[in-house]
C-alpha cells in the first residue's frame, strides 16, 4: 500500500508537484490498482527468465559514420522549440 | 464518403486529389467527433496540387491520411494530446511519415488521442474527448480514438494509430472499422513518441482489410534508426485471398470469460463459425496465464512510461512555467503539463521500479511476460491463428469509467496479452449490439501478418458488417 | 612502508570521452564540436526529442573492449544498456543510458607508482554510457541566476572506469589518473587534450568514516587539489568532534574548495531497468581478435626501452609516460638511421630528447603534440631534431649552439619568425638547419678563425693575460669566454683553451 510518505517520495522522484488535494484523490486510486496487481503474487515464477525484449535479437549496431544531413539539426532548428534560450544556449533555471 | 482507396484513386484520376482532399476537409469542418487536434489544410492542399501536377506517383498518390498525434511530423504540431507539449513542432519526420510521403499520401491532420496514449476512451486528451460516430454520447475507444472515429465517420479513408496494449484494436472495435497491430519490430517506431517502448507498434486503420493492407505495405519495413526494427521484405496486399480452407483456428476460452458481454461473445463465435463454414478447422487452445496479462502489462507499461515521460521538463520544448530553482521548476512544469491519468501512471511506474519494489512488481511482471509468451508459442504449435473478442463489450458512455482507472484498465483484458507477446493482431467488425459495432480479434504468429490479413479478408468478403455506416453524424 | 596516517581511502570514477570516435555513441552526430557554437552538433536523438531512438555505435563497443583488455579486465559475455533515471538540466531525456548489471568489462587492475613502490589498483568495472550536455553558469554554480545548456557534448561516448578504494593519498590518485590517461592514449581511443575529455568523481573517506563523493573534477591536478582540500575538511570535522556525513560535494575549480550539494533532495533512486530501445550485446567473442590488435602498453614499452636502448629507468619512465614522447624518441632513432646509414647512440638521443628537450617544453608549458603532431608546419619536426643531433654527432656544431637552435625553434612565434623551419622542396633538413646556422653565424668555428679570435682576445685583454701569467689560473676562463663570444659560441671551448695555452706559452 502507498502511504502519504511513499506518494510524496514517488512525486519527488518523478518531479511532480502534488497538492494536498491531489494526494487525497490519488492515494485510493493508486492503491486499488496496486491491490489488483498483487494477484501476480499467486504465480510461481521461480526460474523463469524475465522477458526484457520480445524478440531474440542481439548485437544491433550502427557504423561509426557521421550522418549529416539525415541526422543533424542546425542550431536554429535545435532551439526552435525552446521556451527560453540565450546566445545559442537553452536557458534553464538556477541550480541552487 | 467512406470510399476505399481504389475508388478514391479512380476519382483522383478523374478529377484531382485537391478536389478529393477538399471534400474531406469540408466534412471534418462540420464534424461533431472532435477526431482531430490539428488540421493541416493549407499544407495538405498544397501537397495535393503538387501530386496532381505530377503523374500521381506512388501507391497512395493523392490519398488523404490522418496521423495519430503522437507520431512526429516535421513542421506540424505534435501534442500527444497533452498540454505539456504546447507548441511543440518536431524538426523531423517519423519513419512512417517519410514512407507515407514517399508513397504520395496527403497528410490532412493529427488525430485526437488519450494523453500520451494512456487510455481506452480518448477521454484523457487535453483537447477534449473524441466521440464515437455510432453514438456521440459514447467513447470511440482509445487511445487512437481520433484516428478510428475519423475513419468510421468518413472524415478520412485511412489513418495511423499506435497500439501499446490495444490502442489501435480497441477503437477499431468500438468504431466498427479495421485496425491492425503489427508484429513488434515490423514498423519502425522512429518518431513515435514512446509510451511503452517494448510493447508498442504503429498500426493502420481503414474501413476494410484491403486498405489496411495497402497502408501497412507502405509503413512496414526495416529502419536502421530503430534498433528493434527487423529486416523482412513482404508485400501484404498480394497475400490477400478469399480462402481459409485448412486454416487452423484456435479458440482460447480464457478470452470469453467473466465480464464479456453476451452479444459480443455471440457475435465473435458466429464469426468463428463463418470461417469454419468456409473451410477453416477449429480447435480449443489453453492459454492459462491470460488472467495475469493485465497486471503484467500495466506494470511494464507504467514502468517504461515513467522513464519515457521524464524528458518533458520544459527546458527544450513544450510548456514552461515560471522559473525558480530547477527542482521546483521541473516539478511545476510537469504538474501543470500532465493530466491526472498520466500522473497516476508515472507515479505507479516510478513505484514499480523503485528500490524495494522493483523485484515485486517490475521484475515479476517481466517473468509473467515470459509465461504469457510461452502460452502463445505453445498455442501456435497447434493452430495458425487465434480468434477472440477484441473488446469484452461495445463502446461505453463518455464519463462512465473515467473516474475509476481500474475499471478502465480492465477493458483492455483481451488486447494486452498480444502486446506482451509481440505477435500481430487485427480487429475486424463482426456484429452489432444495440447499434454499436463489435470487433473480432484475429491473432497470428510473429511475422505472420499474412495469415491474419487473409483470414480477416476472407471474413470480410463473406459478411457485410464492414459495409454498415453510422447514421446521423 | 607507507603508513597512511589518516586512513585515507580513495576510489575514483573516471569518465573518459571516447573522443577519437567519429560519431557519438547513439547517433550519427560528429564529435568534433569543440570549436563550434553551442547546440550546433545535435540531432533528435542526442537532444532527446520525443520519438527519437538510440542505435549503438559499433566502434564505441570495440573501444570499450580494447580499454577493458588493456586494464586487465574480463569482458562480459552478455551485456546490455540500462536506463539510469534521474533528473538534471544537462540530461535531455531525464535518464542516462548507461550500464548496470553486466558492465562490459570488470575485475581488472593496473600498477602505479605508489607512495612506497608499486601499487596495484583494482579496477572494479568499466562501462559505456552517454555523456550529458554541458552546463554553463554565470559566475559560480551556487550564485548563478540561471543555467545555460549546450547539448553538443550530449551523447558523446563515455567510458566510466571505476576503481576500488585502493588509493591512499591525493598523490596516488593523481598518478593513477596519469597512468590511466597514458594507457588510453596508447590505445588510440582518447585525446586527453580536448576540453572535457576526462572528468573525475572521487570518493574519499578518512579513518573508516563515511565517504564524500566529489563531483566536477576535470583535471589531474584538480583531483589532487580537491582531495587535499577534502582530507583537511574531513579531519577538521572529526577534530571538532563532528561526524563526516555521506554526501555529494561539488569541486569549485577556481576556488579549489568543495561545496556541499545537499538540497532538500532525498537519496537517489535511479530505478535502473534495461533500455527497451536497445538490444543486448553478446560481444565477448570479439575480445581475442581485439586483444591481438592491442598496441604495446606503457609498462611493456618502458621495460623494452631500458633493455633495448640501455637508457636509465627514469628516462624510460619519462619517455613512455607520454605516448607522443615515446613515439618521438623512437622515430628520431629510426629516421636518423635511415638518413645517415648508421645508428644514433640511443643514450645520446635520450639525453637530448628526454633530459633536455622535454624539460625545455615543460618549462614553456608547451606539449610535443602541439609542437609536432598537430601543426605540421610548426616548430620542431622529427627530421630537424635528427639533423641537429646529426650535426652534433659529427661535431659540426657545439652543444651550446644546439641549445640555441632548439630554444629559438621553441620560442619562435607561430607563423612569424625567420626561425620557423619552413622546408623548401629538395632541401634536406640538414641543409636547412645548416643554412639557418650560417645565416645566424652559429656554425662551428675552427682553424684560422679561432686562431685569429684567440690572438685578438689576448691583445684586447692585457690584464687577464697578466693575471694568468702571475699564476691566476682562473684568468684563463675569461679569455676563453672572450674567444667564445667572438665566435658566437661556434668554437669548441676545449680546443680554444688548448690554443690559448699554446699562445700564452
Ligand atoms: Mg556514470
Ligand atoms: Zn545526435
Amino acid at each position: 500500500m502507498i502511504g502519504k510518505k511513499d506518494l510524496e517520495h514517488m512525486a519527488w522522484l518523478s518531479r511532480l508537484e502534488l497538492s494536498g488535494e491531489d494526494k487525497e484523490r490519488y492515494t485510493p486510486k493508486l492503491n486499488s490498482v496496486l491491490d489488483y496487481f498483487s494477484e501476480l503474487d499467486e504465480i510461481d515464477t521461480d526460474g523463469i527468465e524475465p522477458a526484457y525484449h520480445v524478440l531474440p535479437v542481439s548485437n544491433v549496431f550502427r557504423e561509426d559514420e557521421v550522418s549529416v544531413p539525415t541526422c543533424s539539426l542546425s542550431q536554429e532548428e535545435a532551439l526552435s522549440n525552446s521556451p527560453k534560450k540565450q546566445d545559442g544556449f537553452f536557458k534553464a533555471p538556477r541550480m541552487m | 464518403m467512406w470510399a476505399g482507396i481504389n475508388e478514391l484513386m479512380e476519382r483522383i484520376h478523374a478529377s484531382s486529389s485537391e478536389e478529393v482532399v477538399s471534400e474531406y476537409f469540408e466534412r471534418i469542418e462540420s464534424s461533431k467527433l472532435n477526431a482531430f487536434i490539428t488540421l493541416s489544410k493549407e499544407s495538405a492542399l498544397l501537397r495535393a496540387r503538387e501530386i496532381d501536377s505530377k503523374a500521381h506517383d506512388g501507391s497512395l498518390a493523392g490519398i488523404p491520411v490522418a496521423i495519430k498525434d503522437n507520431i512526429s511530423t516535421k513542421g506540424t504540431l505534435t501534442t500527444c494530446g497533452s498540454r505539456i507539449l504546447t507548441g511543440y513542432v518536431p524538426p523531423y519526420d517519423a519513419h512512417v511519415i517519410e514512407k507515407l510521403k514517399g508513397a504520395g499520401a496527403v497528410i490532412i491532420g493529427k488525430t485526437n488521442m488519450d494523453e500520451f496514449a494512456m487510455g481506452t476512451s480518448t477521454e484523457t486528451s487535453f483537447f477534449g474527448a473524441a466521440r464515437n460516430p455510432w453514438d456521440l454520447e459514447r467513447v470511440p475507444g482509445g487511445s487512437s480514438g481520433g484516428s478510428a472515429a475519423a475513419v468510421a465517420g468518413g472524415e478520412v479513408p485511412i489513418a495511423l494509430g499506435s497500439d501499446t496494449g490495444g490502442s489501435v484494436r480497441c477503437p477499431a472495435s468500438f468504431c466498427g472499422v479495421v485496425g491492425l497491430k503489427p508484429t513488434y519490430g515490423v514498423v519502425s517506431r522512429y518518431g513515435l513518441v514512446s509510451y511503452a517502448n517494448s510493447l508498442e507498434q504503429i498500426g493502420p486503420f481503414a474501413t476494410n482489410v484491403r486498405d489496411v493492407a495497402a497502408l501497412f505495405d507502405v509503413i512496414a519495413g526495416y529502419d536502421a534508426r530503430d534498433s528493434t526494427s527487423v529486416q523482412r521484405e513482404m508485400n501484404y496486399s498480394s497475400e490477400l485471398r478469399n480462402e481459409v480452407s485448412g486454416l487452423r483456428i484456435g479458440i482460447p476460452e480464457e478470452y470469453f470469460g467473466e465480464g464479456t458481454d453476451e452479444n459480443v461473445e455471440k457475435a465473435v463465435r458466429n464469426g468463428i463459425h463463418t470461417l469454419e463454414d468456409l473451410g477453416a478447422d477449429l480447435a480449443e487452445v489453453k492459454m492459462p496465464h491470460t488472467k495475469y496479462a493485465l497486471s503484467a502489462y500495466y506494470i511494464i507499461a507504467m514502468s517504461e512510461a515513467s522513464s519515457n515521460l521524464a524528458r518533458f521538463d520544459g527546458m527544450r520544448y513544450g510548456l514552461r512555467t515560471d522559473d525558480s530553482d530547477w527542482h521546483t521548476t521541473f516539478s511545476q512544469v510537469r504538474a501543470a503539463g500532465f493530466g491526472d491519468e498520466v500522473k497516476r501512471r508515472i507515479l505507479l511506474g516510478t513505484y514499480a521500479l523503485s528500490a524495494g519494489y522493483h523485484d515485486k512488481y517490475y521484475l515479476k511482471a517481466l517473468r509473467v511476460r515470459t509465461l504469457i509468451k510461452q502460452d502463445f508459442e505453445r498455442a501456435f504449435r497447434d493452430v495458425d491463428v487465434l480468434i477472440t473478442p477484441t473488446m469484452p463489450y461495445p463502446a461505453f458512455r463518455l464519463g462512465e469509467k473515467i473516474d475509476d482507472p481500474l475499471s478502465l484498465y480492465l477493458a483492455d483484458v483481451d488486447t494486452v496479452p498480444i502486446n506482451l507477446a509481440g505477435v500481430p493482431s487485427i480487429s475486424v467488425p463482426c456484429g452489432f449490439s444495440q447499434g454499436l459495432p463489435i470487433g473480432m480479434q484475429i491473432i497470428g504468429r510473429h511475422f505472420d501478418e499474412a495469415a491474419i490479413l487473409r483470414a480477416a479478408y476472407t471474413f470480410e468478403e463473406n459478411t457485410d458488417f464492414h459495409t454498415r455506416r453510422p447514421g446521423g453524424i | 612502508m607507507y603508513e597512511n596516517p589518516d586512513g585515507v581511502m580513495i576510489g575514483l570514477e573516471v569518465h573518459v570521452q571516447l573522443n577519437k570516435l567519429k560519431t557519438k555513441i547513439f547517433c550519427g552526430c560528429a564529435t568534433d564540436y569543440h570549436k563550434d557554437p553551442p547546440n550546433s552538433h545535435v540531432c533528435p536523438v542526442c537532444l532527446g526529442l520525443p520519438g527519437s531512438l538510440p542505435v549503438i555505435n559499433k566502434k564505441a563497443v570495440e573501444a570499450a573492449i580494447k580499454v577493458g583488455l588493456a586494464l586487465n579486465c574480463r569482458i562480459e559475455e552478455y551485456t546490455q544498456f540500462y536506463r539510469k533515471n534521474y533528473y538534471y538540466p544537462d540530461l535531455p531525456k531525464g535518464f542516462q543510458i548507461s550500464q548496470y548489471d553486466f558492465p562490459i568489462a570488470s575485475k581488472g587492475q593496473i600498477i602505479i607508482e605508489g607512495e612506497d613502490g608499486e601499487l596495484i589498483v583494482r579496477i572494479t568495472r568499466a562501462h559505456l554510457e552517454e555523456d550529458p550536455g554541458r552546463l554553463v553558469h554565470e559566475g559560480t554554480i551556487d550564485r548563478s541566476k540561471y543555467t545555460l545548456i549546450d547539448y553538443n557534448r550530449s551523447g558523446m561516448a563515455l567510458l566510466e572506469i571505476v576503481s576500488d578504494p585502493d588509493l591512499r593519498s591525493p598523490k596516488e590518485a593523481r598518478r593513477y589518473l596519469d597512468k590511466l590517461r597514458n594507457i588510453l592514449e596508447y590505445l588510440d581511443v582518447f585525446d586527453g587534450d580536448l576540453e572535457g575529455a576526462l572528468r573525475v568523481d572521487a570518493n574519499i573517506s578518512i579513518m573508516g568514516g563515511q565517504r564524500a563523493e566529489i563531483k566536477n573534477i576535470s583535471s589531474h591536478k584538480g583531483a589532487e587539489r580537491a582531495l587535499l582540500f577534502e582530507i583537511v575538511r574531513q579531519k577538521n570535522v572529526v577534530r571538532r568532534g563532528g561526524v563526516v556525513v555521506q554526501e555529494t560535494r561539488h569541486f569549485d575549480e577556481a576556488r579549489e574548495i568543495t561545496l556541499s550539494m545537499r538540497t532538500k533532495e532525498e537519496a537517489h533512486d535511479y530505478r535502473y531497468f534495461p533500455e527497451p530501445d536497445l538490444m543486448p550485446l553478446k560481444v565477448s567473442g570479439w575480445a581475442p581478435e581485439i586483444k591481438e590488435t592491442l598496441p604495446e602498453l606503457p609498462d611493456a614499452r618502458r621495460m623494452r626501452f631500458i633493455k633495448q636502448y640501455g637508457i636509465t629507468d627514469d628516462q624510460a619512465k619519462s619517455l613512455t609516460g607520454e605516448l607522443v614522447w615515446a613515439d618521438y624518441y623512437e622515430q628520431v632513432l629510426k629516421i636518423y638511421e635511415n638518413e645517415y646509414g648508421e645508428k644514433l647512440d640511443p643514450k645520446f638521443a635520450a639525453a637530448w630528447i628526454n633530459d633536455y628537450l622535454k624539460g625545455e617544453m615543460n618549462y614553456r608549458g608547451s606539449t610535443l603534440t602541439y609542437a609536432v603532431g598537430k601543426v605540421s608546419h610548426h616548430l620542431i619536426w622529427h627530421e630537424y631534431t635528427v639533423a641537429i643531433l646529426g650535426l652534433l654527432k659529427h661535431e659540426k656544431i657545439t652543444d651550446d649552439n644546439a641549445v640555441i637552435i632548439f630554444r629559438n625553434l621553441l620560442d619562435s612565434p607561430r607563423g612569424g619568425s625567420d626561425w620557423r623551419p619552413v622546408k623548401k622542396a629538395a632541401d634536406s633538413a640538414e641543409n636547412y638547419v645548416m643554412r639557418i646556422l650560417e645565416e645566424k653565424g652559429l656554425l662551428k668555428v675552427e682553424g684560422d678563425i679561432v686562431e685569429t679570435a684567440a690572438f685578438e682576445a689576448i691583445n684586447e685583454n692585457p690584464q687577464a693575460v697578466a693575471d694568468y701569467k702571475a699564476g691566476k689560473e682562473k684568468a684563463l676562463n675569461s679569455l676563453v669566454g672572450a674567444v667564445m663570444k667572438k665566435t658566437k659560441g661556434g668554437a669548441d671551448a676545449r680546443k680554444v683553451r688548448e690554443i690559448l695555452l699554446v699562445k700564452l706559452g
